[in-house]
């Protein structure tokens, strides 16, 4: 599996270099937008993979809750944790994309405040976990929150459908030149590809960890409290 | 271990259930609490202009397009007049502000400010739209003033 999910890993980051390149150097510039608009070849597959992630969390979460398997909440810190940065990420180019085309770093329009909700609710479940030492404690709170948090994304996504914002709509391949599709969807396989193997090792990691704190928690386990 | 997980199971479901109830409770306080309605990013010219007198004074953001043959700019590129309109009504807008290089006629905009008693939107605040159309330079643009209004999302089923 460690191999397979390296391998996962380096393919992707061959994506990423070829993506890039066809992004940056084959496809045309955006006939209104000029050279600016190149910026999409990332944050368009940021946002999809930041929202996949999440929804993997929020699946894990459950998964936990289901089945109590210490692996499930072992991927929920990865899943948790590349959603935040892809998060972070995300709102960074969006804003200097838009300083370029709107005119603007930021505006409390719709779809950048759930957003930025998003990425504070996700960083909240981390905050959350790292106050909690008690293993079990931690794992279900995890999840609960992950679980709450996740009512934001579908906000995310469809709030711009729904509501006037600054923000246009989803592009889709009617609206994108197919020589633009290509260079979006390399970089979107390979974001994809970068997440799994980041999440994997991560959990991977936190499996590792959990072993150090294993003792203490069977020790409470036999405990006459919990009789 | 073994004890543990043949104890936890009916209480995480539990709490699984209240997560669930959690999230119902959020969903249905979105969809009946008339969130929708201070959803409104921005008003078209018609909105602003069926306003009465409520659109006088306060800070408020117009949307809709550049009319086409209206924009005029000062001689030290400082100020900037032009029409917004929503292919029904339009609305003067002077602006003291630098437009970024996306702004031409028949784009998008979004602009925060007020309307003042001459029917002059001011402004110092200017976004320009932009459209999910993403062709390269050989692609010409041909669309008609209607079709790029719908991108502005102005209809009766968004407001």
């Amino acid at each position: 599996m460690r191999n397979v999910a390296t391998g996962i890993g380096l393919l992707g980051i061959l994506l990423l270099l070829v993506g890039s390149y066809v992004g940056l150097f084959v496809a045309p510039p955006e006939r209104h937008m000029g050279d600016v608009q190149r910026i999409m070849y990332v944050h368009v597959p940021t946002a999809w993979i930041g929202l996949l992630c999440s929804t993997f969390a929020m699946i894990f979460a459950v998964a936990y809750l289901w089945t109590g398997r210490n692996r499930w909440d072992d991927r929920l810190v990865g899943a948790l944790e590349i959603s935040v940065i892809l998060g972070g990420l995300l709102l960074v180019q969006g804003m200097l994309w838009g300083r370029v085309t709107w005119g603007i770093w930021w505006t409390w329009d719709v779809r950048l405040t759930t957003s930025l909700i998003m990425f504070l609710l996700f960083a909240g479940v981390l905050a959350l976990r790292s106050f909690v030492e008690e293993p079990l404690r931690r794992a279900t709170w995890s999840s609960v929150a992950t679980i709450i948090a996740y009512v934001d994304v579908p906000l995310v996504y469809f709030c711009v459908r729904w509501f006037r914002s600054l923000h246009q709509v989803q592009s889709s391949p009617e609206t994108v030149h197919s020589s633009m599709i290509i260079p979006l969807r390399i970089n979107a396989f390979a974001m994809l590809f970068i997440a799994i193997w980041l999440i994997a090792w991560r959990a991977r990691i936190e499996s590792k960890s959990r072993g150090a704190e294993r003792p203490p928690e069977r020790i409470e386990i036999q405990g006459a409290q919990n009789g | 271990m073994a004890s543990a997980t043949s104890r936890l199971p009916s209480r995480r479901k539990a709490v699984f259930a209240i997560a669930i109830a959690a999230i119902a409770a959020i969903l249905i306080f979105l969809a009946v609490g008339g969130i929708g309605e201070n959803l409104v990013y921005y008003w078209s010219p018609s909105e602003l202009l069926s306003a009465g007198d409520q659109a006088y004074g306060a800070t408020v953001r117009l949307g809709g397009l550049v009319a086409p043959g209206s924009v005029v700019r000062s001689a030290d590129g400082l100020e900037l007049d032009f029409a917004v309109t929503d292919g029904v009504e339009r609305v003067p807008v002077h602006a003291r502000a630098v437009p970024p290089a996306m702004f031409r006629e028949g784009i998008g905009v979004v602009v925060e400010g007020r309307l003042s008693r001459n029917g002059v939107f001011e402004t110092k605040r200017l976004m320009v739209k932009h459209d999910n159309q993403y062709q390269p330079p050989s692609e010409g643009d041909e669309r008609s003033l209607e079709e790029l209004a719908k991108t502005m999302q102005l209809g009766a089923d968004d407001t």
